[in-house]
């Protein structure tokens, strides 16, 4: 299902992973993920925003996790066995995602996206690539890179003169 | 321009700064009345190099001056004319050029037309005038000719020169070269100023007969009026020649940083999954597990020696800093008029590469500040009756885990009164009654200095809080001892590296710390006897009539719903130091002591307040390395504030 070699070369198809936070289903670029974990006990880090889990030894790494489902006040939190662990490669950085579990691997065409609505929400459309609709599911379509830069997940410097 | 070309000319660049780097160690070690051949040799040699690589890959100004050098280096080299002063002047001068140049076509800097002609103008001048010396004037070196094109016996020549006449033989045939050049040289005093009487030693006349002939008559006002020169110590001359025997022996390769860094990481991962399973097959009972012991016993000690063997890699002597400060003191010496030797010991003392790299500012300004302030001038010298040359000592050494290097000089030492009048005068908060340790700290306050006037050499007062700072920045530490009249000496503490720290493993709540042991003082219970507080919240540490402000790890770096694991315990103060000051952490218990290598947070999150890294640990989880300097600092500032 991850290729159904769909005969359309001249429009550039974009295959999504698809993850659940609560009952919604998100998708993010697959060019932008590493690898795929369990969820396993952060090293905790004082005095920074609650969706901020902690950094784990990835490899030898020391990753920052932060969990979407509390930036996105996604109601209950669970840690179970199903708990999963995004770890995106972005540009500069890897950064690990909590979210609740990984679905599908899927190819959308840009027919298939429709440009979100404007409208308030705690995820700023801005961070929105789009409305993806495949048979009666709604996908909400991540520009993951520009989310995680945003300065709001304080995850990077910021520019304050130290 | 293609890939390929600009990564031979990263070779080429690195190579040439190398052989500049020789070049001028050679140059300031040579011995003018009796230099070794081999030393010539190796002057020419890189010279030769540096001539060779320049025209191969088209940089056609670098040829051009070291043209001019090599011509007349040759000639040196074959004795047919002699090294003199201003020779080896204009030959440092050249590698200057050579080094303006070199940044130049690595896209740094540019060239100053002027300033190369003028160099190539003096050496072709140099060259021309030399050339007419007769070959009968110089009997001894002529019979040493022959000798010096033999490797093995270079060394042994020059040296039964100096022991048949100690000093004075030598000196005598420079009268007869003198002489036979100019008929106007006069009969040197054989007895010099009873000043100097210090200098009786063989140096004296040795020094004064370098300089150049058209000065001799002069030598001795010159000498006590304005002589200013550097007088290498025996042992640095003897130890400088050793490293260059090495230069063509060391068989190496040239690897990039990069990839050791890579290297380190990977092993300090097999290390860390090396700890996983000695803790996984520690557990195991039974006889038929012991083979699976042996083994991890084994593959313990393995990993431990291929770790130390990697971060060796990195590990470079101090030398090549140290290497550097010679020519400084030269020009420096010159420019001040005073009279200074550089003693150097300790060179081949080990420091981690990236080290270092940022040691060398914070010791040019040690040096600077010891020629400046500390040295007096040759007539104060006299009237202290001390030898008109000051000594300005550098030395390194491993104490312990940590490099210490120390810069001290014989000047006049700190002045307590002036720096307490001068940090009056600033407002910093001092008063009579402090001691003198706490007196020297006032120097490193930013914005302070003692010096009567403002020189060019040592700056406008922003001097030594940036040496301070940046040496906190390296994870060491710095102190001042001085005494009044006989010298200042400035201690500087570094870790061994940077990819590895030694530290204290503590825990706060559920979470994991390390404190760096470079900063640690002492721990001690925290009990209801030794706990003050001042106005309900500011809470004291009272250690032997002591009192340490104390902060608490975990409202320092709270987390929520985290509770101690030794309920049971006495929370522990650990005492730090940073900066000069002391504070108490409170945590709940110590887990132990442990290296620790050290991971960057930066990577992929970004700093964090108090915390200078991360590591992870034995079971693979991660700890946080806490940066006890903000700390400190923090304890203190309410306290400036209330008063």
């Amino acid at each position: 299902m991850m290729n159904q070699k769909d005969p359309i070369p001249a429009v550039a198809v974009n295959e999504f992973l698809v993850f659940t936070l609560g009952s919604e289903e998100y998708g993010i670029d697959i060019l932008k993920v590493q690898e795929i974990r369990s969820y396993e006990t952060v090293t905790r880090i004082a005095n920074t925003p609650d969706f901020i889990k902690g950094v784990i030894n990835l490899r030898g790494e020391i990753v920052p996790i932060i969990d979407l489902r509390v930036r996105f006040h996604l109601g209950e939190i669970r840690y179970d066995e199903f708990t999963v662990v995004i770890v995106l490669r972005l540009v500069e950085r890897l950064v690990g995602m909590v979210v609740d579990g990984v679905s599908d691997v899927l190819s959308l065409t840009p027919g298939q996206i429709r440009p979100a609505p404007d409208f308030t929400a705690t995820l700023d459309t801005h961070y929105l690539m789009g409305l993806g609709t495949v048979d009666q599911r709604m996908l909400i379509l991540v520009d993951i890179e520009r989310l995680v830069k945003s300065e709001d997940m304080a995850l990077t410097e910021k520019t304050v003169a130290e | 321009m293609s890939i390929d070309l600009s990564q031979f000319f990263q070779v080429f660049f690195d190579e040439t700064e190398e052989h500049l780097l020789a070049l001028e160690t050679l140059l300031l070690g040579v011995d003018r009345m009796a230099p070794l051949g081999e030393d010539l040799n190796a002057i020419f040699r890189a010279v030769h190099s540096i001539k060779g690589g320049s025209a191969t890959f088209g940089f056609n100004d670098m040829t051009e001056v070291t043209h001019v050098l090599e011509n007349l280096l040759d000639r040196v080299r074959k004795r047919e004319i002699v090294l003199t002063e201003e020779m080896i002047n204009a030959f440092l001068e050249a590698g200057d050029v050579l080094r303006m140049q070199l940044a130049f076509h690595r896209g740094q800097g540019s060239v100053d037309p002027d300033v190369v002609q003028g160099v190539q103008a003096k050496l072709t001048v140099l060259a021309s005038t030399m050339g007419s010396y007769s070959k009968d004037t110089f009997p001894v070196e002529n019979a040493l000719v022959p000798v010096f094109s033999g490797e093995e016996t270079k060394q042994k020549v020059p040296e039964s020169v100096a022991q048949h006449d100690p000093g004075y033989g030598f000196f005598d045939e420079g009268h007869d070269f003198f002489e036979s050049i100019r008929e106007t040289k006069p009969e040197p005093d054989p007895d010099p100023d009873p000043g100097y009487g210090f200098f009786a030693d063989p140096v004296f006349p040795v020094a004064d007969s370098s300089v150049p002939p058209s000065r001799t008559g002069k030598a001795e006002q010159a000498q006590a009026v304005s002589g200013a020169r550097v007088e290498f110590v025996p042992e640095r001359v003897s130890r400088g020649r050793r490293a260059t025997d090495q230069v063509g022996t060391d068989s190496s390769i040239r690897v990039n940083v990069e990839k050791v860094d890579q290297l380190i990481n990977l092993v300090g991962e097999l290390v860390i999954t090396q700890a996983m399973l000695m803790q996984a097959g520690g557990s195991l009972e039974g006889v038929r597990y012991e083979p699976l012991k042996r083994a991890l016993g084994q593959l313990e000690r393995n990993s431990r020696d291929l770790q130390e063997a990697i971060l060796s890699v990195r590990m470079l002597p101090i030398s090549v800093v140290f290497n550097r400060f010679p020519r400084l003191v030269r020009d420096l010496a010159g420019k001040l008029g005073k009279q200074v030797a550089l003693k150097i010991l300790g060179e081949g003392t080990e420091l981690d590469k990236g080290l270092i790299e940022k040691i060398s500012d914070p010791l040019t300004h040690l040096i600077r500040n010891s020629m400046d302030h500390g040295i007096e001038m040759p007539e104060q010298r006299h009237e202290r009756h001390k030898p008109s040359f000051g000594t300005v000592t550098l030395n390194a050494c491993h104490q312990g885990g940590a490099v210490v290097i120390e810069v001290s000089d014989d000047g006049g030492g700190l002045s307590r009164d002036k720096i307490l009048a001068k940090a009056r005068e600033q407002g910093l908060p001092c008063h009579d009654a402090m001691t003198d340790a706490e007196v020297w700290n006032l120097i490193f306050e930013p914005g302070f200095s003692t010096a009567d006037r403002i020189t060019e050499i040592s700056g406008r007062g922003v001097g030594m809080d940036v040496v301070k700072r940046n040496i906190h920045q390296m994870g060491g530490r710095i102190e001042i001892d001085s005494t009044v009249g006989l010298g200042t000496r400035t201690i500087i503490r570094l870790p061994l590296t940077l990819a590895i720290l030694d530290g204290l493993l503590v825990a706060v709540g559920e979470q994991v710390y390390v404190l760096p042991l470079i900063s640690i003082l002492e721990s001690v219970p925290l009990t209801s006897e030794n706990l003050r507080t001042i106005s309900g919240d500011g809470r004291l540490l009272q250690v032997r009539g002591e009192y340490v402000p104390l902060v608490v790890l975990s409202e320092k770096f709270p987390v929520s719903g985290d509770r101690s694991l030794f309920p049971e315990t006495p929370p522990i103060a650990v005492i730090v130091e940073a900066e000069g000051r002391k504070v108490a952490l409170c945590v709940d218990a110590l887990l132990g002591q442990q290296q620790v290598v050290v991971k960057s947070l930066e990577a992929n999150f970004r700093k964090l307040a108090g915390i200078s890294g991360a590591t992870i640990l034995g079971d693979g989880r991660v700890a946080l390395i806490v940066d006890p300097a903000p700390l400190v600092q923090e304890s203190q500032f309410p306290r400036t504030g209330m008063v």
